[in-house]
C-alpha cells in the first residue's frame, strides 16, 4: 500500500505498479466520476501509479437545483 | 497515453469521443467545439449582448472564459444567495467571480438576494413550505427570476448558462422517469424567449462535464471546488452518478441519449405538450414577469410569504 489517492478529504490506500483506472475501481470509486492529477497536472487513466506518490483526485460532478427551463417549476422528485 | 494530434503526452482521454488530447490542443478544442454548438443550434452571433450566468463554479466561469476567447460580448452576472454551509460557501464563489472578472476584465453584476429581498436563501427556505425545508427549490427559483429579470432590463439578447452535457442528461433521465412530458417539451440547447422571458442558451451542453471540469484546471480557472452544502444528497447527483455507472459501461451513452432525445423532439414527439404550455403565460400581478397562472408569479408568492413570516417572527 504506497500509493496514496486523495478526494476531498479522504484518503485511499493502493498498490503501486497499477493503473490510475485499476486503483479508482480497486477503491470504489468511478473514474469517470474524478479527474486525477499528479503534482498538479492532469494524467490520463493509463498512467502507472509509482511507489510513494500522492494522487489528487478532483471531482467532477456538481448538482442541485438543475432545473428544467420552466418559469415556475423545479424538477419533480 | 498519447495526443492524438501531436503525439505528445495526454492530459485526457475522452473515450466516447475516442480522442485523448494533450493540454494546449484540449484547450483548442474546447472552444472550437463550443463555437460548433452556438453555430449549430444558433444560439447567438458576433453581435449579440450575452449576460453569463457565473456561480463561480468550474462550469460557468469556464463558459466565461471560452466566449471571451471566442471573442464575443459577454457580461457576467452574479447572484448572492447567503449560503454559508459553514465554509463561507456563497462569499467564496463571490471572490472566485471577482476575481476572475477583474483579472479579465470583464464586467460582473452582483445581486444579493438578502439584499433585495430581505433574507438570504436559507432563511428563505425556513419560512416557507416551498420545498419541504430544502432550499434548493427556493433557490432555483429566485435565480431563475433575478437572470430573467436582469437579462431583460438589462437589454441582453440571450442569457448563457454553464449546464454540461451531464447536467442536461440528469434533468432529461428524471424527466423520463416521470414522464413529464411538458418538461421535456421545453429541454434543449435554446428556449426562446418570449412573453417576458429572456433566451436562454446553453453552449456546453454537449461537453461531458469532465470535460468542462478539465478545462477549468488544464486552463488554469480558480474555481470553487467545494459543492453547494444542500447540494448533498441532491437528486441530480444520485441521476449523474447512476448515468456515469452506464456510461463505464458503454461509453458515449450519456451522449447519445441527449442527441436521440433532440431529434425525437425536433420530429415533433413533444409537440402537443409544448403546444399546450405555449398559450398559458400571464403577466404577474406584483412583478409583471411571466407565470403560468393568473395573479402572482410563484416567486412573489413566496417571497411574500417570506417577509409576512420574518414580521410576524419579529
Amino acid at each position: 500500500m504506497t500509493v496514496t489517492l486523495r478526494l476531498r478529504d479522504k484518503d485511499y490506500e493502493v498498490h503501486a505498479g497499477m493503473t490510475v483506472r485499476d486503483a479508482l475501481l480497486q477503491v470504489g470509486i468511478e473514474p469517470d466520476s474524478v479527474l486525477p492529477t499528479r503534482q498538479g497536472e492532469l494524467i490520463t487513466e493509463d498512467e502507472i501509479l509509482k511507489e510513494g506518490e500522492r494522487i489528487r483526485l478532483v471531482s467532477v460532478i456538481s448538482g442541485g437545483s438543475l432545473l428544467p427551463d420552466n418559469p415556475d417549476f423545479e424538477i419533480r422528485r | 497515453m498519447k495526443c492524438r494530434k501531436c503525439g505528445d503526452k495526454a492530459v485526457i482521454n475522452m473515450r466516447q469521443h475516442k480522442l485523448a488530447l494533450c493540454g494546449p490542443h484540449f484547450l483548442d478544442w474546447i472552444p472550437d467545439q463550443t463555437q460548433r454548438f452556438i453555430e449549430k443550434y444558433r444560439m447567438f452571433d458576433a453581435g449579440s449582448r450575452i449576460l453569463v450566468a457565473v456561480s463561480g463554479g468550474k462550469d460557468s466561469l469556464g463558459l466565461w472564459d471560452v466566449l471571451g476567447r471566442l471573442g464575443f460580448q459577454a457580461d457576467g452576472l452574479y447572484i448572492g444567495l447567503g449560503i454559508d454551509g459553514g465554509t463561507g460557501y456563497s462569499a467564496e464563489s463571490q471572490r472566485k467571480c471577482e476575481a476572475f472578472a477583474e483579472a479579465h476584465g470583464l464586467h460582473l453584476i452582483v445581486v444579493d438576494v438578502a439584499e433585495i429581498e430581505g433574507a438570504t436563501i436559507p432563511t428563505a427556505a425556513s419560512l416557507t413550505n416551498r420545498g419541504k425545508g430544502k432550499p434548493c427549490s427556493v433557490c432555483g427559483l429566485t435565480k431563475r427570476h433575478v437572470m430573467n429579470r436582469v437579462a431583460r432590463d438589462g437589454g441582453y439578447d440571450v442569457l448563457a448558462t454553464g449546464h454540461n452535457l451531464d447536467d442536461e442528461v440528469a434533468v432529461l433521465f428524471g424527466n423520463t422517469l416521470n414522464w413529464a412530458a411538458g418538461y421535456l417539451a421545453r429541454q434543449g440547447p435554446v428556449l426562446e424567449g418570449r412573453d417576458g422571458l429572456a433566451r436562454k442558451v446553453k453552449p456546453f451542453c454537449r461537453l461531458y462535464e469532465r470535460e468542462t471540469a478539465a478545462y477549468a484546471l488544464v486552463r488554469g480557472i480558480e474555481y470553487i471546488y467545494d459543492e453547494c452544502p444542500h447540494a448533498v444528497g441532491a437528486t441530480s447527483i444520485y441521476y449523474k452518478e447512476t448515468l456515469n455507472r452506464m456510461e463505464a459501461d458503454r461509453p458515449g451513452m450519456k451522449l447519445s441519449f441527449y442527441l436521440a432525445f433532440l431529434r425525437a423532439r425536433q420530429e415533433g414527439l413533444f409537440a402537443y405538450s409544448s403546444s399546450g404550455a405555449a398559450g398559458d403565460m400571464h403577466a404577474c400581478s406584483t412583478c409583471g414577469q411571466p407565470t403560468t397562472a393568473p395573479g402572482q408569479c410563484a416567486f412573489c408568492r413566496t417571497w411574500d410569504a417570506v417577509r409576512a413570516r420574518q414580521r410576524v417572527s419579529v
